[in-house]
């Protein structure tokens, strides 16, 4: 077939990196033509060169406003994993535990954390830790189910390989459920980065003095908007690159994990 | 040793009916005695095995191991599951070492002694591999290599060659033996070979299903050590005839299914 040549080229390095790329660089294209075509005009959308030209300008301000908001993401993210885990542990432990804790759990899922952040600005004051909050709500609970669906689906000959060598309560926990679960633990905290990201933004929308999602609330209100898209950008940037660094992290500490979870997304 | 009184077992199955596994079993084992299990699938083998083991409560009657009786895994003994269950992401050794781990037993020469097991099944050069990369019968391998490692007086086997080729069958047959002759332990086998058990044990225990029970314990009086040569003695083809009559009954004599 004369598709296989381009085909072979398109696997591996092509079809992960240069494909995609390729993708983006024709739609920006698509889009700064556009925007001259149609003289649109640069409050409703600015052209991509636009927004490149005045953030550029601002470089330095927009640098700390993305360090700002990694921090709360990064922060709120390992917030979100050392209270998943024991929590995912605790559920799984006992039916007990899990009717106890479970329906709270989906309480805090059902509160919406937009019209929560206001109230925790109240409670909290008015600084770093309402935003880191909101940011743990919005991204922990993908990631307790997904731990305690993976320690709840060990094979049954797993734990009984434990128990006939007297495995104590924690040694199998330690050496045969969580082991097992590292492939789910890694899809949740795939899941909870990218909702960390959001949820750090929702946190910047209702109280912040930096940070990209504040960046983007100011500068829309004095209709700089080619900034508030190259916050916006920027934005997803930062979330696909703490995505993939997820994505790194699992591929080098535990690439038997990785590479069951081939084929799956990520 | 081992004393299985009157044990039985009832399963309640899903829909609220029970299952006798097990009825009226009476078996002594001695001490470094080879005793094989065998009967037509269903017929309660592992059953048997798990509540030697430990794994499992009886539902009636007493099993003992030297005297104590059995309600909880025991330190001294080892099993090799009908299936490989290794960890996916431990290294063939380390999966090997699991039950020194588990047991806090670790040694400096423990690594040296599983290497040594692992070559003694022909495992050497797999030691740093994940059990993903072998095949289901080297998997099976170094799931015996795991039940020995800690040397344990009893060893409990569920059909331990059963994704083993023919050749490898017999070759590991026999290393088995001579591990057992080597360090003497008793060993309960669960085979679907005839030929194996009678080669190997020094009694078979031949099982009817429905409820499992025991239908008959035949003697094996042939000499140690063993050799498939042997498998043309008189002696040999006519135990493996009766164990043959006594699983198929009349209709499967001669052409029986199990090999
Ligand atoms: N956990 C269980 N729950 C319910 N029934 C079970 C369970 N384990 C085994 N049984 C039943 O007990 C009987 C004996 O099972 P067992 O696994 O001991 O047979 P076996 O002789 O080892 O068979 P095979 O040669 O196929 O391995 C079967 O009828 C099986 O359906
Ligand atoms: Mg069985």
């Amino acid at each position: 077939m004369a598709l296989q040549p381009r085909a072979r080229w398109l696997s591996g390095f092509g079809q992960e990196v240069a494909l995609p790329v390729a993708v983006m660089a024709t739609l920006v294209v698509i889009w700064e033509i556009s925007v001259h075509a149609f003289a649109i005009p640069v409050y409703l959308l600015p052209a991509p060169s636009r927004i490149w030209v005045d953030s550029a300008a601002m470089a330095g301000t927009i640098w700390g406003h993305t360090v700002a908001t990694l921090n709360t993401v990064l922060i709120g993210f390992a917030v979100s994993i050392f209270i998943s885990l024991p929590l995912a542990v605790a559920l799984t432990s006992s039916r007990l535990v899990a009717n106890a804790i479970y329906p709270l759990l989906v309480l805090t899922q059902a509160i919406p954390k937009v019209a929560l952040a206001p109230i925790l600005v109240v409670l909290l004051g008015s600084n770093e830790l309402p935003r880191i909050v909101v940011t743990f709500l919005v991204a922990f609970f993908p990631l307790v189910i997904a731990i305690a669906t993976g320690l709840l689906a060990v094979p049954g000959e797993l734990i009984e390989l434990g128990r006939s060598y007297k495995a104590s309560k924690l040694q199998e926990l330690w050496r045969i459920r969580i082991p097992y679960a590292i492939p789910f633990i890694f899809s949740g905290l795939k899941v909870a980065i990218a909702l960390s990201v959001v949820g750090a933004v929702v946190g910047e929308f209702v109280n912040a003095d930096k940070g990209l999602g504040y960046l983007i609330v100011s500068s829309t209100a004095f209709f700089q908007v080619p900034v508030a898209f190259g916050a916006l950008i920027l934005l997803s940037l930062l979330g696909v690159v703490l995505f993939q660094a997820v994505v790194v992290a699992e591929r080098v500490l535990f690439p038997w994990s990785a590479k069951q979870s081939q084929g799956a997304i990520g | 040793m081992i004393q299985i009184t009157n044990a039985s077992k009832t399963y309640a199955a899903r829909d609220g009916s029970t299952v006798h596994a097990l009825s009226g079993i009476d078996l002594e084992i001695a001490d470094a005695e080879f005793v094989s299990l065998v009967g037509p699938s269903g017929c309660g083998k592992s059953t048997l095995l798990r509540l030697v083991a430990g794994l499992a409560p009886a539902s009636g009657g007493l099993i003992d191991v030297d005297g104590e009786t059995v309600d909880q895994p025991r330190r001294d003994i080892g099993i090799v599951f009908q299936s490989p269950t290794l960890l996916p992401w431990e290294t063939v050794l380390d999966n090997v070492l699991f039950p020194l781990k588990i047991m806090h037993s670790m040694s400096p020469d423990a690594p040296d002694r599983a290497r040594a097991l692992l070559r003694l099944v022909g495992l050497d050069g797999f030691e740093e591999k994940h059990p993903s990369e072998l095949s289901g019968g080297m998997q099976q391998r170094a799931a015996i290599c795991r039940a020995l490692i800690h040397d344990p007086d009893i060893l409990l086997m569920d059909e331990p060659f059963g994704a083993l080729d023919a050749l490898t069958r017999e070759e590991m047959s026999l290393e088995l033996l001579r591990i057992w002759t080597d360090q003497p332990k008793t060993i309960l086998f669960v085979t679907h070979s005839i030929p194996e058990a009678v080669l190997l044990s020094d009694r078979v225990v031949v099982m009817s299903p429905r409820p499992g029970r025991i239908a008959e314990i035949i003697n094996v009086p042939l000499p140690r050590p063993r050799t498939f040569d042997m498998e043309g003695l008189p002696e040999f083809q006519e135990r493996s005839q009766h164990i043959r009559s006594l699983i198929f009954g009349d209709r499967g004599g001669r052409h029986g299914a199990a090999t």
